[in-house]
């Protein structure tokens, strides 16, 4: 405990560093896949476009993108920008799939009811469609929230810094306490930003709760 | 553009291609590491997985795990094993990671594969007599492989992007070409290296795809009309096994 309680204020900043590097692909990453998303959903041609797609960005191991993607947008390898922008590629990865799935498991016979009651089409899509979808699209949400905070740690290697700060630093220095500390930091932080979405969807969502509740009583009785 | 010229360049370089450390001995030294962690991680889920999925047990603990999993930061894990099994021992360290990394998606690939047959395909097995074994092995198992082959194929990919942190304790693979250009500037070794993870990663993904394809048993292809993999529960289990490092 040595270790951790004299470099307190080292492990508390790098913690604040690494939810601030977290949240921007996150939040990009779910802007970005809500179209994308949808456009496979929408149409046949281009559902496989678009999945296929996502799949091959899916499949491009984090350390070679980093690499990767500076000589590519012409930014600098030791800048934030590039493990921001690998990160988001990774989320929009995950979440496009998810997005097409969550758009698919709303109710056909919902959708067609909304239609009939004079809905549009951009009206329907915001308060029929992507609420009803919304179950689907908070469990992509936090597959791609837990797996951001965990991929941001890889970004030390080229010379982001993050928790991950911890990890090359004490292994260097042979101190097993503190690459503890940041594995156990990261893992934090991942169900803290796993329970807020939780709370967030059940907060805009009051009614799977109900749903929930009402499938329990319905099979006690 | 023109560092890709130069990682093409280092790619192509006969000099590269022989001796000690060429392209080829870390590609198998990868390829390696990926085959046996994979093995090991089949050879505990598999069987678990098909336990949880014809039981009907344990599929709760099950998720939790695999969420669970899913937060621990490999690249931290790995260097933590390293440190606690100490320097010789950091072979058996760096595929113990690999297997806890691939663990989790083939155990949901395992039980969602079970879980996803209709209840009175396997209620007729029964009825007609089939020994629990016999459902197992020839209806459940069958029926179940294209989903388990999701879930080997995305185990796999992540166990191949992971196995490039094994150049961090000093153990080859293509990794050792990424850092070492990292940490010489040079930009066209770390690329050219970067460009053959992707490689391999994209062609384990195509015989995976290949594979799943004739993976769905010839009277279910006849007879289907959706795919297989968009079920619900199949879609709960490609969502379960996300997270590449």
């Amino acid at each position: 405990m040595t270790w951790v309680l004299n470099n307190l204020d080292l492990i508390l900043q790098l913690t604040l560093q690494h939810i601030r590097l977290s949240i921007v692909p996150i939040v990009l990453g779910f802007i970005i896949a809500l179209p994308l998303g949808w456009v496979a959903y929408r149409y046949r041609l281009t559902r496989g476009l678009v999945l296929t797609l996502v799949g091959l960005l899916y499949t491009i191991p984090s350390l070679a993108l980093f690499v990767i993607l500076p000589p590519l947008l012409g930014i600098g390898f030791l800048s934030e920008a590039n493990v921001l922008i690998a990160l988001t590629i990774y989320a929009v990865a995950i979440m496009a799939r998810s997005v097409a799935e969550a758009l698919a498991s709303v109710d056909q016979g919902v959708k067609q009811a909304a239609t009939a009651m004079g809905y549009s089409g951009w009206g329907r899509f915001w308060t029929v469609d992507f609420p009803l979808a919304g179950p689907v699209l908070l469990a992509g949400l936090r597959v791609v929230a837990v797996s951001t905070v965990s991929l941001l740690t890889v970004g030390i290697v080229v010379g982001v810094q993050s928790l991950g700060y911890l990890f090359t630093n004490g292994f260097q220095r042979g101190i097993v306490e503190q690459v503890l500390a940041g594995v156990v930091m990261v893992v934090i932080i991942a169900l803290l930003f796993d329970g807020l979405l939780v709370l967030l969807g059940r907060w805009l969502m009051p009614w799977t709760r109900v749903a929930k509740s009402a499938q329990r009583k319905a099979a006690v009785a | 553009m023109n560092l890709f010229v130069e990682a093409w360049l280092w790619l192509t370089d006969p000099l590269n291609w022989e001796g000690a450390g060429s392209i080829p001995v870390r590609v198998g030294e990868h390829l390696f590491y990926t085959v046996l962690a994979m093995t090991a991680a089949a050879l505990i889920a598999i069987p678990l997985g098909w336990l949880i999925g014809h039981t009907g047990r344990g599929r709760e603990l099950a998720v939790g795990i695999s969420g669970a999993a899913r937060a621990l930061p490999t690249f931290g894990l790995l260097y933590l094993f390293v440190m606690l099994a100490g320097v010789t021992l950091r072979g058996p360290s760096t595929v113990l990671v690999l297997v806890l990394l691939a663990i989790p998606p083939i155990l949901a690939g395992a039980y969602a594969g079970l879980e996803v047959i209709d209840r009175r395909t396997i209620d007729a097995a029964r009825a007609v007599g089939m020994t629990e074994w016999q459902i197992l092995w020839k209806v459940e198992v069958p029926l179940g492989l294209p989903l388990l082959l999701g879930g080997l194929r995305s185990a796999t990919l992540q166990v191949v992007a992971t196995a490039t942190l094994a150049a961090f304790v000093n153990l080859g693979g293509l990794g050792y070409d990424i850092v070492q250009g990292i940490a010489l500037r040079r930009y066209d070794q770390m690329l050219g290296a970067a460009i053959l993870v992707i490689i391999l990663a994209l062609l384990l993904d195509a015989i995976f795809a290949i594979l799943e394809r004739y993976a769905v048993p010839r009277g279910v292809r006849a007879g289907r009309d959706t795919d297989v993999r968009t079920t619900p529960t199949g879609r709960r289990a490609t969502a379960e096994s996300s997270a590449t490092t």
